[in-house]
């Protein structure tokens, strides 16, 4: 089947999901969106396992609450891309803003470039959905707020040290951030702790680091060593001992 | 230890000679107040939460249940809260949690209000013989109508809004599955289905066993976005981002582990067992552009064909925020007095913060009227509503409809006694022990609340035939019908009231 191309170009966002939305309800499998500026909602609660090509840079909320497609954006993402994002995913060929997969459940976003702040905040896993965050370059502060399940992995391709902001991790109650090379304990969150990254961990991992540097074309052989450090809750808990009863 | 222990909350006794040993109060007591031994019910009052579970069960009317029966030196600054708040903090070192709503002893503005009634001059209606018109809308109003002809016809050009249709201005809160029980919240959405009209699901997820009343059910979306997806946005009639709550303004909340089992685990989408943590905030509003563009991104994903209500708790500036929010695309401002319920907040915050329901109402309605947008969303009551009259006033000082929520609860058992933080409610609401669940039967808990709702739709249509209104419509807003009682001139000139007498 052909692409269903469409030009973005001066197109509210509404009109716009709707064409995406009918388009994916009648089986195309594939659709191109051209001259996208700063339409907000791309994608929003659309089921399915279309991919969505989108050329320019959309608006916030890319993704939100979006269930199967593939979108790979070739510019950068405003404000909360893969927004409590369900399943599918977003491969965005740039940077993005703040809140990037904010209380995401599931499925993958991958930035080749850098995010803002509060990246993967609340993302949260159950069952077989695990919601997978991979950044490129680093992120600004609080990383994996309140993070209750899922991953995070940060690779600070032209960074030196990889993150450098605070608050990773505040009030982390599941899941894991791991960041490439060492992190100073300082830029820790209340409620996070580093423990050592292993062979283990690597082995778990790899398909992940794989899959981010296929996508990008970059030499994921670079990565393939145990060179992390991994950031995991001190409690599943955080609240636990903070009450007592009238 | 050496601050040794503070006096019982309440004592309980009793009636030996009224006693015959049925065992029900040892059976009925979550909290384990009752034990044999050697034949004889001991007691153990420091356990007894004043459940009233042992006393309502008693077939011989034997048990008697005093409060304070201890009395302290009595001071006036130092009450014996205030004391023994003190030596449990000192104690601990931790925050004080409490439940129910708003506790401290504030004056209540419902209960200085009085209602009009029709004598000579303009007849009263009678609602046994004219029919009174009590269906509410709920959503955004066009500002003015357009037609076109066709062929003799009149034809509507304006594009409605969605809204949401009520057969009666009583709607119940958001309470969660993991707040209450699944048993509690299927009793309240039996009795939305049968009296028309609508239930918040609250923050958790819908459980497959409310789906088949999934058209009566506003879902909401909070700060921990639990349980949500977008089959669950288009479940449900209406979406509510909820941004604040009464009992406990500007906090979040957290759902302790204990709570989270399988079956909640399940709705909410959270594995078993790990504390579920809604932030304070939304993380993703930072803003007031940042919470339209969460409604305008909730009604994209539905397609634009639910409205979108967004609930605030009352807090001093609520009726700027409220204009604020009326901008945004949403369909409806539901405003949370600070005497609403909750499962579970911290003490100082539930006593202490936020404003009375009636003012809130009174301001919202005055500045939206003001600006000329209040057609643009319908105003949804909540707080403390504890009966029609509290209703038919809060009507009258510009709410559009009401959420009651303790007052359902008490429709299925609940005595008011605040411990539902601790899991063991006896009454089977705010529990996730199935032993506690299963009192509660939900074809007779939905026949109760249905009976509140009904009972309490009759005494506001007498009330607005007395008045000599026969439609809602003529009720909303209209203070005129309002006079205050003892209110201070500030408070009249806020509730945009006249003195009784005036």
């Amino acid at each position: 089947m052909e692409p269903l191309v469409i030009d973005a170009k001066g197109m509210h966002y509404t009109p716009l999901n709707k064409l995406i939305r009918e388009a994916v309800a009648s089986g195309v499998k594939e659709i191109v969106l051209n001259n996208v500026l700063g339409q907000r909602f791309i994608g929003n609660g659309v089921r399915g396992d279309a991919k969505i090509t989108i050329n320019g840079v959309p608006g916030g909320d890319l993704g939100m609450f979006m269930s199967g497609p593939e979108c790979e954006i070739f510019g950068n993402a405003e404000h909360a891309p893969g927004n409590t994002m369900d399943y599918g995913s977003l491969i965005i060929h740039g940077s993005a803003g703040d809140a990037v997969a904010h209380s995401m459940r599931g499925g993958k976003v991958f930035v080749e470039g850098n995010i803002g702040y509060r990246g993967g905040i609340h993302m949260k896993e159950y069952d077989g959905k695990r919601p997978i965050l991979v950044v490129g370059g680093t992120s600004h502060a609080f990383l994996g707020e309140y993070m209750a399940g899922g991953l995070i992995l940060v690779f600070g391709i032209g960074q030196e040290p990889t993150i450098q902001d605070r608050g990773i991790g505040s009030g982390i109650h599941g899941g894991e951030i791991i960041i490439r090379g060492d992190v100073n304990e300082k830029l820790l969150g209340v409620g996070a702790k580093k423990v050592k990254f292993n062979e283990d961990d690597l082995e778990r991992l790899t398909p992940v680091i794989k899959d981010f540097c296929e996508r990008f074309g970059i030499d994921s052989s670079q990565f393939l060593d145990t060179n992390y450090s991994k950031i995991i809750p001190a409690s599943s808990r955080p609240f636990a001992g903070k009450y007592t009863w009238e | 230890m050496s601050l040794g222990s503070v006096p019982l909350k309440y004592k309980i006794s009793i009636d030996r000679d009224q006693c015959m040993k049925c065992m029900r109060c040892v059976d009925n007591c979550s909290y384990g107040v009752y034990r044999i031994e050697n034949d004889k019910i001991l007691i153990d009052s420091r356990k007894c939460t004043a459940c009233h579970r042992c006393i309502s069960m008693c077939p011989r009317d034997a048990i008697n249940l005093q409060e304070k029966p201890v009395d302290y030196r009595s001071h006036p600054l130092w009450t014996a809260e205030a004391r023994e708040d003190v030596i449990n903090q000192a104690r601990t070192g931790k925050i004080i949690l409490s439940g129910m709503g708003n506790a401290r002893d504030y004056p209540i503005i419902f209960d200085r209000l009085v209602l009009d009634a029709c004598q000579v001059t303009n007849p009263s209606i009678d609602p046994l013989r004219e029919p009174m018109e009590l269906r509410t809308y709920l959503g955004k109003k066009p500002a003015k109508l357009e037609f076109t002809k066709n062929n003799g016809d009149i034809d509507l050009k304006t594009k409605l809004a969605p809204n949401l249709k009520l057969d009666t201005p009583i709607m119940i809160g958001h309470m969660s599955y993991g707040a209450i029980s699944l048993n509690a919240q299927l009793s309240l959405a039996k009795a939305v289905a049968k009296t028309g009209t609508f239930m918040g699901t609250g923050e958790g997820g819908m459980h497959e066993s409310i789906y088949p009343y999934q058209d009566h059910t506003i879902v909401q979306i909070a700060s921990g976005r639990f349980g949500v997806d977008i089959d669950y946005l288009e479940r449900g009639a209406a979406i509510e981002i909820k941004v604040g709550q009464g009992a406990k303004p500007g906090i979040g909340g957290h759902l302790p582990g204990e709570k989270v089992c399988a079956d909640v685990s399940c709705t909410r989408m959270i594995p078993l067992g790990s504390d579920a943590i809604s932030p304070a905030p939304h993380h993703d509003i930072y803003s007031i552009e940042d919470l339209a563009q969460l409604v305008r991104s909730l009604k994209e994903a539905t397609e634009w064909k639910k409205p979108v209500f967004v609930k605030i708790a009352a807090v001093h500036n609520v009726a700027a925020i409220a204009a604020g929010i009326a901008r945004s695309d949403a369909d409806a401002v539901v405003i949370d007095g600070f005497k609403g319920g909750t499962g579970a907040a911290p003490k100082v915050f539930r006593d202490n913060v936020g404003i009375p329901i009636e003012a809130a109402i009174a301001a919202v309605d005055e500045k939206l009227n003001e600006q000329g947008i209040r057609n643009k969303v319908s105003l949804i009551a909540s707080g403390g509503i504890r009966n029609s009259a509290d209703i038919t006033k809060s009507i009258a000082l510009g709410a559009d409809a009401v959420y009651i929520g303790t007052a359902s609860l008490i429709a299925l058992g609940c005595r008011v006694c605040g411990n539902c933080y601790r899991g063991l409610c006896p009454w089977g609401i705010a529990t996730q022990k199935q032993e506690l669940v299963d009192r509660i039967d939900p074809e007779v808990g939905s026949e109760n609340v249905a009976n509140l709702i009904n009972a309490w739709t009759l005494e506001i249509s007498e009330l607005m035939g007395a008045a000599g209104l026969n439609s809602i419509e003529s009720l909303r807003g209209n203070r005129e019908r309002l006079r205050g009682y003892m209110l201070d001139q500030g408070l009249l000139d806020v509730l945009k009231i006249e003195s009784v007498g005036a």
